[in-house]
């Protein structure tokens, strides 16, 4: 499909390095899963990386002061401009190859952290600026659907219904108004290399998917689903449960999109579960009525069929 | 700030505040936070390494023989490993003070 695929071999995941490039003593809170991803990603980038952070809980819990938990390049500027700085990088490292100052050859990836209210609020249009530009960087949006870093509040990401400190749930109002935004619709639509969604449970597909992205010459951008057992009122060990449940009931569906034109769907969901499931275990959503229920189901149901629809419409040519 | 190290004074501060260490926040063992602790049975382990690759911390590590091994001083106790066990190997036991 890209050139640049043709020498692609999937991860062996017995082969992986030993080295973590994220260190242990992190003040992440039990049962995080999203320091899951960042693990799961530098394993499969591995030392020549440079990091970029927006403001958020993977900021804070990695480098309270003396300490810090990167064991590669790392910075962090400001909440909205993750993107920018990660340009401006790419665009750095460009210079010096010209310069002579760093081998031609020598492969170094800038890859960007940022939560999903860096992304889906307030970095916004840096994001749209740097996939306009065709910076070679992976954005990783890390969707745990709220501001957890601040204490809980509402997010472009957060989904319907769900309680937070700015929406909480009472007698009139049941949690948040309004559906999650389709992110992953405004990303596509700049039609960058490579956009993929993904899911640490399965954590095969989710890195030969980075290693996909580090090949690919032009941004790429990851939807990473995230779980947060603090702010979702879940238990800790149900990190995996829940991770499993949202691709399993269809809340989150894993796909790649290819130069914003080929879809291609990684795990179809044949007999989905019912959403209560995925709902009963957090306490989030425990206001909810019947009614609601069906009204969640229905909505996960049109977009999944959607984008199963897009992946036959819009299937790659075959024999490539 | 870690017992052993004590208050930073202001001298030792490098220019710029900068951590010149890179991954230093080995030295700030989270073990302590936890309440149950995970307990491996070596004869139903089957190596897969799941649990090394889904701890969050990371704490695991591989030992000699090829078993998976949770690095107690900074376990906090989530219990991820034990979910994700396919063979029920692992069992969170409530850590005794």
């Amino acid at each position: 499909m890209r050139p640049e695929w043709a020498k692609f071999k999937p991860v062996n995941i017995k082969e992986l390095p030993k080295e973590d490039w994220i260190a242990p003593g992190h003040r992440g809170c039990q049962g995080c899963g999203t320091v899951l991803p960042i693990k799961l990603a530098l394993k499969v980038l591995g030392p020549n990386t440079i990091a970029v952070s927006s403001t958020g809980c993977m900021e804070i819990i990695t480098s309270p002061f003396p300490f810090t938990s990167w064991r590669i390049p790392w910075i962090h500027v400001a909440f909205e401009n993750a993107a920018t700085v990660a340009s401006g990088i790419e665009a750095a490292l460009k210079a010096l190859k010209r310069k002579g100052k760093i081998s031609k050859k020598e492969n170094i990836n800038v890859v960007v952290f940022a939560g999903d209210g860096a992304t889906y609020d307030i970095g916004l249009q840096f994001l749209s600026g740097a996939l306009e530009r065709g910076h070679r960087l992976i954005y990783f949006c890390l969707d745990n659907e709220a501001y957890m870093n601040t204490g809980v509040q509402r997010s472009g990401g957060t989904p319907i219904f769900a309680h937070t400190t700015t929406s909480p749930a009472g007698k009139v109002i049941h949690g948040k108004v309004g559906w999650k935004k389709n992110l992953d619709g405004i990303v596509i639509a700049h039609s960058i290399p490579y956009f993929a969604t993904a899911n640490p449970i399965f954590f095969a597909d989710f890195m030969n998917k980075v290693k996909k992205a580090s090949l690919v010459d032009g941004p790429s951008f990851f939807h990473v689903y995230s779980t947060c057992p603090t702010g979702w009122g879940a238990k800790s060990e149900d990190t995996v449960k829940l991770c499993k449940l949202a691709t399993e009931t269809r809340i989150f569906p894993l796909f790649e999109v290819i130069d914003g034109r080929y879809y291609i769907l990684n795990r179809k969901i044949d007999k989905p579960k019912p959403v209560e499931e995925y709902l009963k275990i957090q306490r989030r959503f425990r206001h909810l009525k019947p009614e609601e229920i069906e009204l969640f189901q229905n909505r996960i149901n049109e977009e999944y069929e959607r984008i199963v629809k897009l992946c036959e419409v819009f299937a790659p040519p075959k024999g490539e | 700030m870690p017992k052993d190290q004590g208050l930073m004074s202001w001298k030792d501060v490098v220019l710029g505040m900068y951590i010149v260490e890179p991954g230093n926040s080995v030295k700030f063992k989270t073990g302590d936070w936890k309440s149950h602790r995970p307990v491996l049975d070596k004869e139903k382990c089957i190596k897969c390494a799941q649990c090394y690759i889904l701890c969050p911390e990371p704490a695991y590590y591989e030992d000699s023989e090829g078993y998976f091994i949770c690095n107690l001083e900074y376990c906090k106790g989530c219990g991820i490993c034990a979910a994700i066990c396919p063979k029920g190997a692992i069992t969170m036991v409530l850590e005794e003070a």
